[in-house]
Parts: structure tokens; C-alpha cells; sequence
């Protein structure tokens, strides 16, 4: 217990740290599984392949092995990035087609008669999606996207071992410092993580009593 | 006549099949002394029958023949994994040397990866009898740990591309990207001490990459990782003398005084008798100068 108050400020670090990578790869995986999803349903077939491929591919593959390809394989493609951009283009685009499926499962939730509707009103595709189906979609998928969320809170964990200074980063540096205190160390880390991912969860259910649609 | 001539024929051939086979014995043969001879990768005489303190660890290791050790798996010279599984290096060797002269011969060693994170731990539960893996000694491990040796006495050390001129000590790495491992001693210092910018891995191979495309300056642990690196990668060069002594000890359990003097005094006897400078020459001295053997520090 004291060796967490004693190194507080570098907990703090690691846990802004760990913050920062959530928020920036959370919006970022929003973004782009959000746009995932609508090439996955586009009338397009080129599109739809594209977005298959790609889900298909990032999702199979382990975070360990993104990560390895983002900060050791694209220097010597001649894209050198800092280490913690590596590591948010890393995340965000393993975690946007765990959005994009979430996403998916909702669309094919709305009843077909919306699109059909909104389709002999004359909107175009995009404004099928943004006006009619999306907002629908989203508001059932609530849940599985908090999911999502909260592993990649989780994930970023990885990021300490290529480079980038965070909330596990913190407790090697402790326990290898504190060799007797290892057990109170990872109960705090733990702990910071906790903080996280429970108002993530308490998020998740606030949201879905104001707007969540079930069917 | 028939049958005296097949028996004799009998005979005959039962004769020579037995001095034949008596002819091949088996590898290992007893000398005078009691020991066998040439045992395992680093040919260390096994002891026969030694005996130990009743109720002490060596008494239960050397009659189980069996000890299991953790060493490292990823370090070049000093514990490395080769390609049959099993790890080479000095340490390895300091490791076998201890296990031989508990009875115990190298095939019955179990190795187990300890890296910087679990020594400790490991040690705690008992899933490893010693610990011969780089590890420093210092003050804080003490309270958990005890220690044998020291076998060996590295020092920090700074390792940079052999293009950079600008860096020639540590106190050229103040505001500098550095790598290290996360957690080791030193990383802890070059940040501390000198006031470098921390680039962490697990791993110290993972820090070869950014430093040969410039996204770190240098790579900072004890001379003898990096130079096992530079061994294997002619792009890089070590600068500077070592500034930090890191003595290197043997792990075991807390307050097993009895197995701690024994490993000392097996230590002591391979120092004087050179087998400790063999072991050397043969592992890590392949690379590096043999330094002599450090004063151990029995307490």
C-alpha cells in the first residue's frame, strides 16, 4: 500500500497515458468502422469486398502481431512514426472492425421497410444510411459497443511492450523496483484499470435506458 | 565329431561376442577419484555420491537428481536459446558446473526462462531451485532473495551506431531518446542519473530496430548483453568505459544459508582450480576479454 502512495504521480502518468491512447484510438476506431460498416452495406460490390478484406484481416490477427507490423515493419517500408502514433494507429484500426461488426449486427436490426421507405423518398444512399438507418442502428448496439470499448481499454496494455510509456508500464517498472511488493503493485494497476472500464460499464447503462430501441 | 565341432564352434563365437561387448562400454568412465569425467556441453565432472548436510537443499537436490534453473533464454553469451531448445552461455555453464557437483548430470537439468520481472517470484515458490540469469545484486533484492558470488562483474554500458560520433559517454545521452528494458536497473539510472528520455520495451533485442533507423540514439543495459549485439550486429559499437558495477550472483531462496556457502565455496574451488576461466573461454570469452574471476562476497 505504500509503495503505491509513495509512487503515485508515476501511476497518474501511466494512467493519463492509457487515457490519452483510449480516447484518441477509441474516436479514431469510431470513425472508421463506423465508415466499415456503411461500405460493408453499400450498394457497391468494390466496396464491399474492400471492407470484407479488411475486417476479416485485422480482425484475425492478433493485437501483438498489429502492433509488431505498425513499429517494425513500416520503418523499413519508409514510414518512420513516433512510437505513440504508432501505437494509436495500431489500435484504431485493430479495434474499428470489432466496431464495424457491432455496427453491422444493428443495421440488419432495422426493419428493411425503413430503407425501403427512405429509398422511395428519394434519399441517396448516404442519406439512407445517416438520417434513417444508422441512428436507429446505433441505438440497439449500445451494449456490444460498450464491449468493444472496454477491451480496447484493456488492450492498450500491449502498447507498453513496443515503446509507449503506460498504466502496466508502470507496475514492470515498480515490481522490478520493489521486488516485495509485486502483488500490492498489480492490485493497484488493477485498480487504475477498474476505474476505467466501470464508468465505461455505468456509461453503457445510462445510455441505453434514455435511448436504447428494442425491438 | 559333429557336435564336439559344433559345440566348439559355440564356443568360439560366445567368446568373442563377449569380449566384444565387453570392449564398448559406455561413454562416461569412472576414474580413480570417484568422479565421472566429461559430462554434458561444458565436459564438468560429475560428482558420485556426494554427500550433504541431512535435511539441506543439496542432500534433497542431489538425491532427487534433479534441479531445476532459471536462466535467461534471450541473452547472447550468457544465456541463449539454441535451436534444440535448450540455452547456452556462461551462465549456463556456471549453472551446470553448481548441478555437477551436486551429482546431478547436465541432462537431468531442468532450464526454465526467468526473465527481469520473475526472478524474485520464481524463487519465492520455489519453481526454480537457483537463479543464474544476469542477475545483479543489490540491496533491495536482497530482502526477498539471497545470493551466491559474485561470478561475474559487468557494468553499465551505452551501445550506438558505428556512424554516431556525438555520443561518447552517458552524459551525452541527457534529453536523448534511449532504450532499455522496462523495469531493469539500467533504465532506471540513465534516466535518474543522467537524465536520458526513457524509451521502454520488454525485451533489449526489440530496441535494435529503432536504433538502426534513428528512432533512438542509443541502447543502454550491461556490457556484456550489448556486446553479445554487437557480436551479432557489425552496425552497432559500444562507447565508453562501463560506468556502474552490476556483480552478478547466483539466486536462491531466502535464508538457505547452507545451499548459499555451498554454491560459494563450488565458486571459490572453480576460480582456483581454473575451471572458471575455462568455462569463460569457452562461452562468453569467445567474444570478450577474460577478465579475472571477482572477489566473492560471502555474508
Amino acid at each position: 500500500m505504500k509503495v503505491i502512495l509513495e509512487n503515485f504521480g508515476l501511476f497518474w502518468l501511466g494512467f493519463i497515458s492509457t487515457l490519452k491512447l483510449l480516447g484518441v484510438s477509441g474516436i479514431g476506431a469510431l470513425l472508421l468502422g463506423t465508415l466499415m460498416a456503411s461500405l460493408r452495406v453499400s450498394p457497391f460490390g468494390s466496396f464491399r469486398a474492400l471492407s470484407a478484406i479488411y475486417t476479416e484481416l485485422l480482425r484475425n490477427t492478433p493485437l501483438t502481431l498489429v502492433f509488431f507490423f505498425c513499429v517494425f515493419v513500416l520503418p523499413k517500408l519508409g514510414i518512420v512514426l513516433d512510437f505513440q502514433i504508432s501505437a494509436i494507429v495500431a489500435l484504431t484500426a485493430y479495434t474499428a472492425p470489432f466496431v464495424a461488426e457491432a455496427l453491422r449486427s444493428g443495421i440488419n436490426g432495422v426493419p428493411i421497410g425503413q430503407a425501403e421507405a427512405a429509398r422511395s423518398l428519394g434519399l441517396r444512399f448516404d442519406q439512407v444510411l445517416t438520417l434513417v438507418v444508422l441512428p436507429q442502428a446505433v441505438r440497439m448496439v449500445i451494449p456490444p459497443l460498450i464491449n468493444v470499448f472496454i477491451a480496447l481499454t484493456k488492450n492498450t496494455s500491449v502498447a507498453g511492450g513496443f515503446f509507449v510509456f503506460e498504466l502496466f508500464s508502470v507496475g514492470k517498472r515498480l515490481a522490478n523496483l520493489h521486488g516485495s511488493a509485486v502483488v500490492p503493485i498489480l492490485v493497484g494497476i488493477a485498480c487504475f484499470y477498474l476505474l476505467i472500464t466501470v464508468p465505461l460499464g455505468q456509461l453503457s447503462q445510462r445510455l441505453e435506458a434514455r435511448i436504447a430501441l428494442v425491438r | 565329431m559333429r557336435q564336439a565341432r559344433f559345440t566348439l564352434a559355440v564356443f568360439v563365437v560366445a567368446v568373442a561376442g563377449a569380449l566384444t561387448l565387453n570392449s564398448c562400454g559406455d561413454s562416461s568412465k569412472t576414474s580413480s577419484t570417484g568422479n565421472a569425467e566429461a559430462n554434458g556441453p561444458y565436459q564438468l565432472a560429475v560428482k558420485i555420491d556426494p554427500k550433504f548436510e541431512a535435511g539441506s537443499t543439496m542432500e534433497k537436490l542431489s538425491k532427487a537428481k534433479k534441479i531445476t534453473i532459471g536462466t535467461k533464454f534471450d541473452q547472447p553469451l550468457f544465456g541463449l536459446k539454441g535451436p534444440d531448445g535448450k540455452p547456452r552461455g556462461f551462465d549456463v555453464a556456471i549453472g551446470s558446473l553448481v548441478a555437477s557437483r551436486l551429482g546431478i548430470p547436465y541432462e537431468n537439468i531442468e532450464w526454465v526462462e526467468t526473465v527481469s520481472l520473475n526472478r524474485e517470484p520464481f524463487l519465492q515458490q520455489g519453481r526454480v531451485d537457483i537463479v543464474v540469469a544476469t542477475y545483479t545484486i543489490n540491496d533491495e533484492r536482497k530482502k526477498v532473495v539471497d545470493f551466491a558470488g559474485p561470478y561475474y562483474e559487468a557494468g553499465q554500458s551505452i551501445m550506438v551506431l558505428k556512424s554516431n560520433t556525438d555520443v561518447k559517454g552517458p552524459e551525452d545521452l541527457r534529453g536523448k531518446p534511449v532504450c532499455s528494458v522496462e523495469g531493469s536497473t539500467p533504465a532506471a539510472r540513465i534516466v535518474k542519473d543522467y537524465g536520458a528520455n526513457l524509451v521502454a520495451t520488454d525485451a533489449y533485442s526489440k530496441c535494435l530496430e529503432p536504433l538502426r533507423n534513428g528512432q533512438v540514439i542509443a541502447v543502454t543495459t550491461d556490457n556484456v548483453i550489448l556486446a553479445g549485439f554487437v557480436d551479432q550486429n557489425p552496425e552497432f559499437k559500444l562507447v565508453g568505459e562501463p560506468f556502474t558495477k552490476e556483480p552478478y550472483g547466483i539466486g536462491v531462496k531466502k535464508n538457505d544459508d547452507k545451499l548459499r556457502a555451498f554454491i560459494n565455496d563450488v565458486l571459490e574451488d572453480a576460480e582456483k582450480d581454473g575451471t572458471w576461466k575455462r568455462l569463460w573461454q569457452e562461452t562468453a570469452g569467445k567474444v570478450l576479454p577474460t577478465p579475472s574471476p571477482p572477489v566473492l562476497a560471502r555474508y
